[in-house]
């Protein structure tokens, strides 16, 4: 059992009423006047909707901002790929949406594991980002009057959703590039593409730079900051198949929990219930069918095994059967939400079906999510508008027209809503450090509705940082830029080097990918969908053999200078090891389960997720105790003071 | 059902920006016609690495085809000759058995060689640091829905929004002109109310930026448009070219 130490953890939530804490805590919060910001030094790491919307907002203040990021160009960060939507209170329909219905819905669809006043400042800010982005010339999908259209998603009776096409992620994100350009083009933001953060420089227990490595030469260069800025996203990509960009990494957040951020929730992680099946051992990544389809796509395995084994021998086809043939589990199951339950809710009823034996494909991990009585009561034109892109995105990959055929789709890893542990502010355990978005675990609980990523990642970087940062930056002014050449960038650096030469110098006979493709399988047999303590202990077995056969047997071609691809995916894979072990042990920690944290011991008779409030209504932060220990385990109670905790009821 | 196919590659190899690059040749057999281009060179690469050789090196990120960063010229077609397809959505069930695939990088002056098939198209994202926004900061914008905007016009912009920033229309021109690219983004913004007050200065700003990046002239022979992996239509680039005379105009 981990090391439990009992230190109150203080999350600087302002004191006072649910819905005005946010607005007292502007009111009094200390700022920075423009003549100072000037002579502030931020870096942001990433630029994705969190990291460019705060980039981009710091600089439009006055403060001098560096930006990285690993790819060639800020617009590739993978927020891109988002496809459905983005939530926001703004009751445009009239159907009874408000701030206050969209923070309960998240903090319900987080199974109560979510800190409340963050979550209601997200629904607070939630209208301004729509505002902001329309301003931005963000083109949101229209009604004919010209209004702003709205569509429905998992976990909500209201249509709060925000979309344009099946892109949104990708309209946002350019949003927030072009906000960004402008502010680099204006000189107030410099820009780092291809360079790589390695480490975070600490000087007297606090954060005043990084330590980064340039892609293209090969370089590792120092940078000073009077304050750092972590939006590197998620670590969905321990699991080495998963629906996140082949770069997206964890290691930022690793660096980081070294050099003493706290870890929160890092079992916390969202199986999203439509993607498209693993089909092959070459596979390099799993592609995802926005959830925007479940609206009118209805998901259903055959009712008769010898239907489905018949499928899978390539006998059958889906539309020979006839529609008492088919099992429509999720509208069976859950008949209020239907097919528009929570993505933990319908992964794991997925995993229950195919589990079971009623499977389709030829491997039998998949189920149907059909668009034929959609088709037939709106016309294929309709469907075509919707989803037109989503579809010609599944034929191209599968090579089968979903307009005649269903399509298939089986859950997979997607997002993850454990992450370093933030306070209200989104200040790290370390001061002047500061993470943002899917890097931080601050607002989807255990689980994160959909179209909530977004939502949260812009919040973050438009409309709470850039206030919350001021309240830390104001004491800083009487600080100097302090030199690169000060000996705690020395030490940084040359751990960096050192640990870059020690992967180099292994020169065994794996390649990093087959490291990691292992890594991957273990995550995702035992620390994936379906969790137990004897599962997660075999993984925590695994991995530590994982960790060994990584550091003797490792093999990386090339030299240090210039590009060396297989060189930044080593470096990213160790991390990711260090990930899955921390993420294996939260899980074995974490008796009963809870949104995407499901552990097979703790169900209702039914196979619904079964909490233990008593005992485990808290945020878990693990501290790292150094190279070979384990990490200690520290609690951030979780006070309901506002909301009733109820088992989550998708059924009625 | 899964097919195997074998071919032999043809690809260009070039150790840093300065070096003279060649191509190199080399056989694959057994590839999955399911998996993805780019898979097929992961597995190309693992074999490299397992007999001890440096991997190919090119961009790639999502694998989905909206993140931009996958390029390469596949048999003489940026993004191969599919259409609407980024490489990385290409499968190699479009390619036959005992083929021969040529596979090099962009080749354009504004986007000189890295490494291998890695370009640097950094030039892109000056072209939107010299105007593609609307001059709005954080705060203090109206209500989302104070502008109402047909419907008709939100989805034209959303169809020019759509653009990937790959590089293929620079790529694909014998003038090496990213016309396709600016006049997607001026076209996006010039239609819709928020972006429509800046237009003029924006299409200046851009082209001249354009200019001194040196890309080429577009002489509209539609290349462009041909293989664009998004489809983004030369029609954009008549709205740019009103905007640009508009600019003129105002002089
Ligand atoms: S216009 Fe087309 S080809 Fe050119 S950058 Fe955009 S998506 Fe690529
Ligand atoms: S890798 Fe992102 S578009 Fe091809």
């Amino acid at each position: 059992m981990a090391k439990i130490e009992e230190t109150k953890i203080d999350a600087k939530i302002p004191a006072g009423p649910l819905a005005e804490k946010w607005n007292y805590y502007k009111s009094h919060q200390k700022l920075v006047n423009p003549a100072n910001k000037r002579r502030l030094d931020v870096i942001v790491v990433g630029t994705g909707l969190a990291g460019a919307s705060a980039a981009a907002s710091l600089a439009e203040l006055g403060f001098n901002v560096l930006n990285f990021c690993i790819q060639d160009s800020p617009r590739r960060a993978h927020s891109i790929a988002a496809q459905g939507g983005i939530n926001a209170a703004k009751n445009y329909q009239n159907d009874g949406d408000s701030v206050y219905r969209l923070f309960y819905d998240t903090i319900k669809g987080g199974d109560y594991r979510a800190r409340e006043a963050n979550v209601h400042r997200l629904a607070e800010v939630s209208g301004n980002i729509i505002d902001q982005c329309v301003a931005q010339g963000v083109p949101f999908a229209r009604e004919y009057g010209g209004l702003l259209d709205n569509r429905s998603f998992g976990g909500a009776q209201v249509s709060r959703t925000f979309y344009a096409k099946g892109q949104t992620g990708q309209q946002l994100l350019l949003g927030a590039y072009s906000a960004l350009s402008r502010q680099i083009g204006q000189g107030k933001v410099k820009l780092y593409a291809r360079y790589e953060m390695l480490d975070v420089v600490i000087i007297d227990g606090r954060a005043r730079g990084i330590i980064a490595r340039n892609l293209v030469t090969g370089k590792v260069e120092r940078f000073f900051a009077h304050a750092v800025v972590i939006g590197t996203g998620g670590y969905g990509n321990t699991f080495f198949l998963s629906t996140n960009a082949m770069g997206s990494n964890g290691s930022a957040a690793v660096q980081i929990y070294k050099k003493g951020a706290y870890f929160s929730n890092p079992a916390y992680a969202q199986i999203h219930p439509t993607c498209i099946p693993v089909h092959g051992e070459y596979q390099s990544k799993l592609t995802l069918m926005s959830e925007s389809l479940r609206n009118d796509g209805r998901i259903w395995v055959p009712k008769k095994k010898e239907d489905a084994e018949a499928i899978r021998a390539g006998k059958l086809k889906p539309t020979d059967l006839k529609e008492e043939d088919r099992d429509y589990y999720l509208e069976r199951r859950y008949p209020a939400f239907g097919n528009l339950v929570p993505r933990d809710v319908a992964s794991r009823a997925a995993k229950e079906r195919c589990d079971a034996g009623f499977g389709v494909g030829n491997t039998g991990l998949a189920v149907y999510l059909d668009f034929s009585s959609a088709i037939e009561r709106l016309g294929e034109d309709t469907i075509r508008a919707r989803y037109g892109n989503l579809f010609q995105m599944y034929e191209k990959i599968v090579d089968d027209n979903p307009y005649k055929t269903p399509m298939m789709i089986y859950p997979a890893i997607h997002y993850t809503m454990g992450g370093i542990w933030v306070d209200y502010e989104l200040q790290t355990s370390i001061k002047g450090l500061f993470c943002i978005g899917e890097a931080n675990f601050s607002d989807h609980g255990a689980n994160r509705l959909g179209a909530s990523a977004l939502m949260q990642g812009l919040a973050d970087g438009y409309f709470v940082l850039p206030y919350t940062i001021q309240n830390y930056l104001s004491d800083q002014i009487q600080v100097p830029r302090m030199s690169t050449d000060l000996p705690e960038f020395d030490e940084a650096e040359k751990a960096v080097k050192d640990k870059i030469e020690r992967i180099m110098k292994v020169q065994g006979d794996h390649s990093v990918d087959s490291i990691h493709r292992e890594l991957g399988l273990v995550m995702w047999d035992f620390v994936g969908m379906g969790r137990n303590k004897a599962g997660l202990e075999i993984a925590l077995e695994k991995i530590k053999q994982i960790r060994e056969e990584f550091w003797t047997k490792v093999y990386v071609p090339g030299t240090t200078d210039g590009v060396n691809v297989e060189l930044e995916k080593a470096l990213r894979v160790a991390d990711f090891i260090e990930i899955g072990e921390l993420m294996a042990r939260d899980a074995l920690m974490r008796e009963e389960s809870c949104g995407g944290h499901f552990r097979e011991e703790y169900q209702t008779p039914d196979g619904e997720a079964l909490r233990n409030d008593e005992e485990f209504s808290f945020a878990s932060c693990w501290k790292y105790n150094g190279e070979g220990q384990e990490p200690t385990l520290l609690k951030e109670a979780l006070d309901y003071e506002f909301i009733q905790r109820q088992q989550r009821n998708y059924k009625a | 059902m899964e097919k195997t196919i074998n071919v032999t590659l043809k690809v260009w190899r070039q150790a840093g920006p300065k070096a003279k690059g060649a191509f190199e040749l080399y056989k694959l057999d057994n590839v999955s016609t399911d998996s993805s281009f780019l898979e097929m060179l992961d597995v190309l690469n693992e074999k490299l690495i397992k007999e001890r050789k440096e991997p190919i090196v090119f961009d790639h990120d999502c694998r989905e085809g909206i993140c931009g960063m996958c390029s390469l010229y596949i048999n003489g077609h940026p993004h191969g000759k599919d259409g609407e397809t980024t490489t990385c959505q290409l499968h190699m069930r479009r390619f036959s058995d005992g083929e021969t695939i040529v596979v090099e990088p962009w080749r354009s002056a504004a986007f000189p060689v890295i490494k291998d098939l890695m370009v640097d198209r950094s030039a892109y994202d000056k072209i939107i640091q010299a105007g593609g926004y609307v001059s709005v900061n954080t705060g203090g914008v109206p209500d989302g829905n104070a502008i109402p905007i047909s419907k008709i016009k939100a989805d034209e912009a959303m169809d020019a929004a759509s653009c990937i920033g790959c590089g293929a229309c620079a790529a694909a021109c014998k003038n090496g002109s990213a016309m396709l690219f600016l006049a997607a983004k001026v076209s996006q913004l010039a239609l819709l109310p928020q972006g429509r007050v800046e237009a003029s200065a924006r299409a200046k700003a851009m082209v001249a930026k354009m200019d001194e990046l040196g890309f080429g002239n577009c002489t509209n022979t539609g290349a462009c448009e041909a293989e664009c992996p998004k489809a983004i239509s030369i029609s954009h680039i008549a709205r740019l070219n009103r905007e640009f005379l508009c600019a003129k105009f105002q002089d």
